[in-house]
């Protein structure tokens, strides 16, 4: 009998060290942020022209350098940073060697920065400027992992590796991979540099700066690894359907997807009575479109009555146009009464010259959030009360009537009543 | 009789002085402390700087970035938006631009302000300006009257000759408002203010779990409740005067009280 006790306190003792176990490390990682850790490549262009002698009298290759000195001291802890090079080691003419000459210089992971840094120094300018490839490279490195991806590429030239357009390499990443943007940097760039670089940065909603100076060369960079570092929801990806009753039905939260050029896209959402519906929408043009465009969000009931709308159009240079609605469904006094869908459709209307490739679709951003309803407005102003002189007046003026009114009354009762 | 006239004179004193200092619109908090300003800008909504009305935030970015702040504005305030961009030395004719968005990423409309401007070659700086619509508490759904929320501000070149583009520029934002009071207090209110994210957010603090949020903008005091509005103080002196008015109307018909010939004794 005791024995068997013993056995069972045993057991009992063992079962709460292990549900310790397992719920303490939960318990701690939810005390810390959530966040999953950014990972930072830094691509370098290490071509032939890097030699070139015109970043405030010294070479390209030496401003780049220090750079990388800088940024590697100031990263901050919680980035995983890796540097790629690319044409570093292959100095020959074959054009197809060239073009496949990317390495990683330093793999992306927690960050040693005197390894980091003995690495960067042994770079000597070389070869060729495979951009493309060594995109490639790079956001296979960034793989795994939910947080946010950046990749920050370094270039003095030109992607001297047709017929792959870096570009659309870019655009490719960016539509694979989700919280991928490219970040570029020219270094003294020319017209065809300064374009490539920033269809490259437009393709990924990433960012061109073109550097002349050192300092302007640290401080860029320091500044999107420092800006990778910065907590950002990280959207989850959808695929909307071509009609309501084979949408994705989605709940509050932030949502990608892809939409081509005037294709509608649904989506659906429960709703409670007395709950409300509110859903934003943003359509980036990550290619060159035409100046003119707009983006329609639609709720629409099951049986096709529209709710609400919201619409947005716009000319010009834009990264993104964007609409939301909202929608409060009243409440219900019946206690039965179940969740309704509500469709949302998303169209847009941006057009592109012929030659636009038009998959992958343009990046769309939803965010949805259900929340408690409001209640209902019966008056304009507030609990109907009323404000200013006129008020006042008119307060005044009614009270002073039936002021003299009363007054008229009870003298007019006291007379009858002294005559009877 | 004496003291009522007093109280009455008093009571009317209070309501001709308190209505309209009520009524009387302040600029918020201004010329706070810039320490914790921000001094960088997000590049898309879902990563846009949080930023507190009254606060210089800075940034430098590229020409051809588009810059995103948030700040928080609530019922009854009218926002007003202002950017210096800072440009280089050297540059061709550039046009900026501000555009406001509100938590449902709907652009605002500007009532006045320089929104857009064309700096020509050689311009130093240019400055804009955008003074939103008053914020209501409540709307139709239907409608896109700006609500007590988050607002976004995206700053950006909208064109630009294309030798321009990547170069350094320093950006400055500034959000203040105007309080415009009672007056712009409507009936009804949001169960949430329009932060985007808001419903995650509830969800995760009951979780017990933090991460980032869309946005966890919040006014210094807090949201408002929307129940309070000099409304209630016009209402009630309002309906005070209105008794004085009414025992005034009475008396009047009454005489300045006994008759004077009737003797004391009687």
């Amino acid at each position: 009998m005791i024995r068997r006790q013993r056995l069972a306190a045993g057991v009992c003792a063992l079962l709460a060290a292990l549900t310790a176990g397992l719920a303490f490390p939960a318990g701690a990682a939810a005390d810390e942020t959530e966040q999953a850790a950014p990972k930072v490549e830094l691509v370098l262009d290490v071509s032939g022209s890097m030699r070139t002698r015109d970043i405030d009298g010294g070479t390209r290759m030496a401003a780049a350098k220090q750079a990388f000195n800088e940024v590697l001291d100031a990263t901050p802890e919680e980035v995983e940073l890796g540097i790629r090079t690319l044409g570093a080691n292959y100095h020959g003419d074959d054009r197809r060697t060239g073009c496949k000459d990317t390495a990683q210089l330093y793999p992306v992971g927690p960050l040693d920065r005197t390894d980091a840094k003995t690495a960067v120094a042994t770079l000597s300018p070389t070869g060729w400027t495979p951009i493309g490839p060594a995109l490639l490279k790079a956001a296979n490195d960034l793989n795994g992992g939910d947080g946010a991806r950046r990749i920050v590429l370094i270039s003095d030239g030109e992607d001297t590796c047709q017929p792959l357009d870096p570009c659309e390499v870019a655009r490719e990443i960016a539509a694979k991979g989700i919280g991928l943007t490219i970040d570029t940097l020219g270094l003294v760039p020319d017209a065809k540099t300064r374009d490539q670089l920033s269809c490259i940065a437009d393709a990924t909603g990433g960012t061109y700066t073109s550097v002349r100076h050192k300092e302007e060369l640290s401080d860029r960079v320091g500044d999107l690894v420092d800006r990778a570092a910065d907590p950002v929801v990280t959207p989850v990806a959808t695929e909307g359907a071509a009609e309501c009753a084979k949408a994705p039905a989605l709940k509050s939260g932030l949502y990608t997807d892809r939409e081509e050029f005037g294709q509608p896209r649904w989506y659906k959402v429960d709703l409670d009575p007395g709950q409300e519906l509110r859903a934003s929408v943003s359509v980036a043009d990550d290619r060159a479109v035409h100046p003119d465009y707009g983006v329609l969000l639609r709720a629409v009931t099951l049986h096709g009555r529209e709710i609400v709308r919201g619409e947005a159009a716009g000319d010009g240079r834009t990264d993104v146009i964007s609409t939301g609605l909202r929608y409060p469904r009243p409440r219900s006094d019946d206690e039965d009464a179940t969740a309704e869908t509500v469709c949302l459709q998303v169209t847009n209307s941006f057009s592109a010259a012929a030659g636009v490739k038009t998959s992958p679709g343009l990046p769309l951003e939803l965010t949805v959030d259900v929340v408690d309803g409001p209640s209902h407005a019966a008056d304009v102003a507030a609990f109907g009360l009323g404000r200013g002189w006129w008020l006042l007046g008119a307060l005044v003026l009614a009270g002073f009537i039936a002021g003299l009114l009363w007054g008229w009354l009870s003298r007019w009762r006291v007379a009858v009543w002294r005559t009877n | 009789m004496r003291i009522t006239r007093v109280l009455g004179a008093a009571l009317l004193a209070l309501g001709l002085a308190a209505g309209p200092a009520a009524a009387d619109s302040t600029p918020s908090p201004s010329a706070s402390d810039d320490g914790g300003a921000p001094t960088r800008a997000g590049t898309s909504f879902r990563t846009a700087t949080e930023v507190e009305q009254g606060q210089r935030a800075t940034a430098s970015g590229s020409t051809g970035d588009y810059l995103y702040w948030s700040f928080p504005a609530d019922a009854e305030q009218r926002p007003t938006v202002r950017a210096t961009v800072k440009l280089p030395e050297t540059h061709g004719t550039q046009t900026w631009q501000i555009d406001v968005y509100d938590g449902l990423r709907r652009r605002q409309s500007c009532q006045y302000g320089a929104a857009t401007r064309t700096a020509g070659q050689g311009t130093s700086s240019v400055e804009l300006a955008c003074v939103l619509r008053t914020v209501r508490a409540w709307s139709e759904p239907w409608a896109n009257d700006p609500l007590p929320g988050t607002y976004y501000v995206r700053l950006t070149v909208v064109d630009l000759t294309a030798s321009d583009l990547g170069q350094p520029v320093s950006t400055e934002v500034r959000v203040d408002s105007k309080d415009i009071g009672g007056a712009a207090a409507v009936d009804g209110s949001l169960s949430t203010p329009l932060v985007p994210g808001i419903a995650v957010k509830s969800e995760a603090e009951e979780d017990g779990s933090k991460s980032a949020v869309l946005s966890s903008i919040e006014p210094d005091d807090g949201w408002s409740s929307g129940w309070w509005s000099d409304r209630w103080v016009w209402t009630a002196i309002g309906g005070v005067l209105a008794a004085l008015a009414g025992i005034g109307g009475y008396a009047l018909t009454r005489g300045s009280g006994r008759p004077s010939r009737m003797p004391p004794s009687a």
